[in-house]
This record gives C-alpha cells, sequence and structure tokens, in this order.
C-alpha cells in the first residue's frame, strides 16, 4: 500500500538541479499541481525533459516562466515564445530531440537498452556529433538513451498499490517516462480501491511508483 | 475553356488554401491511416468523401480523429497535436507517444501531410526552422518524413515573393528524404530522381506563371493538365 503525499510535500523531495522527466503534450496529460507545487517552492536549476514547454502560464510553462529550468530536452517550443527568448538570451539551455527519438531515448534508458538506431535525423543537424551505425545495409543515428532522476507523471487513476491508468491523449510520453527515472511520483486524478482497475487496463504497474498525490480536490 | 472563363468560375472565389487542401484531400487513399500536420494540412479532412473510411492519427495519441466537439462537449484529454480540442470516431484508439512514433517510423503510416518552408530539386524537405528568427522545434516532423510510406508537402507556392521550391535548401533539412509531392495552389509538382516535374497547373495558372514562381527548374513535358478539385 502507498501513502498519498500532498503536493508541497513531493516538490520537497524534489533537490534543485534534478533532472526531471515530465509527462504531457501542450500541457495535456501533464502532472499540474506538482508543477504548481515545484514553482511554489522555488526550485531552480532544473533539467526538463518533455516533449515540450507548453504555453506561457500552462504546464511546464509555468516552470519557464519561473525561471526554474536550466535545460530543457524537447521536441518542441513554438507555441511558447517565452521558452524562446530565454533560449536565445542564453538563459535557458534547450536541446531539441525529434519527438519519435526523444520517446525512444528515454525508452532505452527505462528499459536498459545501451540507445537507439534511428534513421530520423540523418542529413539534418541532428546527427552533428553523433556516430553513424551502419546496419542491414542501411545507415542509422545512434542515440543514446535518457534517464531522469524523478520522473513527473499524470494518470487518470490509481489505486493505492500505485497501478496507473490513463485517458486518451493523455498518456502521451507519460508510460514511458515512469520506467526511465530513479523516483517517480504519480499525479492522479483519482485514487480508487485496489481492484477497480483491472489488470487489463493497468498501463503502469504500482510497482515502479515510489510516490503518489492526493487526489485532485473536488 | 479559356483561362479567362476558367479565372471567372468557381476556384477564382477559392482561397489559395483552399486549393491546395481540395487537391491534397484527392491524394488520400481509402482505407489508410493519414497523419496532418497542424495548420494548412489539417484543412485537408474537410474534403474528403465520407467513403473514404480513412483514419486521422494525431500524433499526440489517437488514431481515428474526429472533428472538432461542439461548445460545452470538450473532453481536457482528447486533444489533436496543436492542442486543441477535437472527437474520437467510433473505432477509435488512444495511444502512447512510444507506440504513435512507432507506427510512424516503422511503416505503418501511409501518408503524412505537411507544411513547408522549402523544398529542393532533389525533393528535399525544410519546415521546422529558420536560424536566428524562428526556432518552433522539430516536433514529429522528422520522423513523419522519415517514416512514412507517402510525404505530401502542402504550401503556398512562395513566401511574400520569395521562391519556396528552391535549386537547393538554404535553411537546416527536415530529413534527407525525397518527398513524395508537392502541392502549392500554382501547381502540383512530384519530385523524382531526375528532378522536380510539373504535373499539374492551379485553377487559371499558366506553365509560364509557374516556372516565374519557381526559383528550382522544373521539368515540364507535353501538355500539363489543371488540376482538378475536390
Amino acid at each position: 500500500m502507498k501513502r498519498a503525499v500532498k503536493a508541497a510535500e513531493a516538490a520537497e523531495l524534489v533537490p534543485d538541479g534534478a533532472v526531471l522527466l515530465i509527462g504531457g503534450f501542450m500541457g495535456v496529460g501533464s502532472p499540474h499541481r506538482l508543477i504548481d507545487a515545484l514553482v511554489a517552492r522555488g526550485a531552480k536549476d532544473l533539467t526538463v525533459v518533455a516533449n515540450d514547454t507548453a504555453m506561457p502560464g500552462h504546464g511546464i510553462g509555468k516552470l519557464v516562466s519561473a525561471g526554474a529550468i536550466a535545460k530543457a530536452v524537447v521536441s518542441h517550443i513554438g507555441l511558447n515564445p517565452e521558452t524562446q527568448a530565454k533560449m536565445i538570451a542564453e538563459e535557458m539551455e534547450v536541446e531539441l530531440v525529434p519527438q519519435g527519438t526523444l520517446v525512444e531515448r528515454i525508452r532505452a534508458g527505462g528499459v536498459g537498452l545501451g540507445g537507439v538506431l534511428t534513421q530520423t535525423g540523418l542529413g539534418t543537424p541532428v546527427e552533428d556529433g553523433k556516430q553513424i551505425v551502419e546496419t542491414g545495409g542501411k545507415r542509422y543515428l545512434l542515440e543514446p538513451p535518457i534517464r531522469g532522476d524523478y520522473a513527473l507523471i499524470a494518470a487518470r487513476q490509481a489505486d493505492y498499490v500505485g497501478n496507473l491508468e490513463y485517458s486518451l491523449t493523455a498518456h502521451n510520453f507519460n508510460p514511458v517516462m515512469a520506467l526511465a527515472a530513479d523516483h517517480v511520483i504519480a499525479e492522479p486524478e483519482h485514487i480508487v480501491p485496489i481492484g477497480v482497475i483491472s489488470p487489463d487496463a493497468v498501463k503502469t504497474p504500482g510497482v515502479l511508483v515510489d510516490h503518489m498525490l492526493e487526489r485532485r480536490a473536488a | 475553356m479559356s483561362t479567362a472563363e476558367i479565372v471567372a468560375d468557381a476556384p477564382a472565389v477559392m482561397s489559395p488554401k483552399e486549393i491546395i487542401a481540395r487537391r491534397v484531400a484527392q491524394e488520400v487513399e481509402p482505407d489508410s491511416l493519414v497523419n496532418l500536420g497542424i495548420g494548412l494540412p489539417s484543412l485537408v479532412a474537410n474534403y474528403l468523401p465520407e467513403e473514404v473510411n480513412v483514419f486521422f492519427q494525431a500524433e499526440n495519441g489517437v488514431i481515428g480523429l474526429g472533428a472538432r466537439p461542439p461548445e460545452g462537449m470538450e473532453d481536457v484529454n482528447l486533444t489533436d497535436a496543436g492542442g486543441g480540442f477535437v472527437t474520437a470516431v467510433p473505432g477509435a484508439a488512444s495511444i502512447d507517444s512510444a507506440m504513435s512514433f512507432g507506427l510512424i517510423r516503422g511503416g505503418h503510416l501511409d501518408m503524412t501531410v505537411l507544411g513547408g518552408l522549402q523544398v529542393d530539386e532533389r525533393g528535399y524537405l525544410a519546415n521546422w526552422m529558420v536560424p536566428g528568427k524562428m526556432v518552433p522545434g522539430m516536433g514529429g516532423a522528422m520522423d513523419l518524413v522519415s517514416g512514412a510510406k507517402r510525404v505530401v508537402v502542402a504550401m503556398v507556392h512562395t513566401a511574400k515573393g520569395n521562391h519556396k521550391i528552391v535549386p537547393e535548401c538554404t535553411l537546416p533539412l527536415t530529413a534527407a528524404r525525397r518527398v513524395s509531392l508537392i502541392v502549392t495552389e500554382m501547381a502540383v509538382i512530384e519530385p523524382t530522381e531526375d528532378g522536380l516535374v510539373l504535373r499539374e497547373r492551379g485553377p487559371g495558372v499558366s506553365v509560364e506563371d509557374i516556372v516565374a514562381a519557381t526559383g528550382a527548374t522544373l521539368i515540364v513535358e507535353g501538355d500539363i493538365p489543371e488540376m482538378r478539385l475536390a
């Protein structure tokens, strides 16, 4: 059985300078209460690995606005002019990674693989400084795995084992990120009794989840 | 029919974007899986006959993307890749990002329609950054162009008088892969091993107009028909 913690307690667990994997796609499926709590405690020097930095004032965009992020490893910043401005002003480092490569690098980090061979990025600036591997008569980029100190995961519901079920397009990076960090903090919308979530519906087994936020206040 | 009559006909009231979307719609094969980029490419869905039975993929995690929901019926957990509210059609599947891009890279996606900043004589596309000016990031574009079975570029022919179809891309490439087709309001162009072949003219547009608006060399052979619009 896991004990549900308050968002502020969870934010205290995450030290400044940590590497965070944060779920979400333009804020959909992001752990919003955890993000708010990190902003409230004044977290700083974070490295954030995520699909995007959402928009100013929303989701990961709040961490950008608060100056909490030293480096972002993301696929897209087009809807957040603040991230672009901070990148150009060198207040924030941004590493752009193709979306499919990003999720596979995180998956590799989470499932014990030494890297990913992909053709995505060949012949583009993405290949700069990377090893090219020829196998089966084709050329591939060798992309290194990514791991985080903490994964911040949003889910539709959890049970008290920590099993997670997701909703629609709020899956996105969450199930993969839950594999790839030393500590996993889940933010479910609801917490239900053990047995309510069918084993077939569990996308993230509770053994991966270390901490769980209290359910969202009604 | 003379050119003047064509210009006076229905297509003259169409915006360039509508012409492009209607022409691209004809490229969509029945029973296929299709990814439409955000912006102009997303308009293509408006011009498909209902019987084509296409599943649209949104790379953020749904196969079977449907129209925008009526006001008050939005689900905060159901959006397209641009973050806009959508619905899911009967038979839809929600998927995570690893599955989504597995489908794209793994050759399971029949077609993608993407916008473009530049396309060159090799058929290479640049559409994700203008150094020093605009750095939105590549999002899923590099995976889509590398992995989809067919890549259709849907874009206006020129940008503020500047050529977008050029001898060689000066902007960073999205992929070193020849795209399948370029559709603009002026022309349908097929990149081939020999270069860019002009296949069709836009409504009321002459071959000379197209050549003048194109920075790259076009291969023009025989009569070039005017595009039919869905």
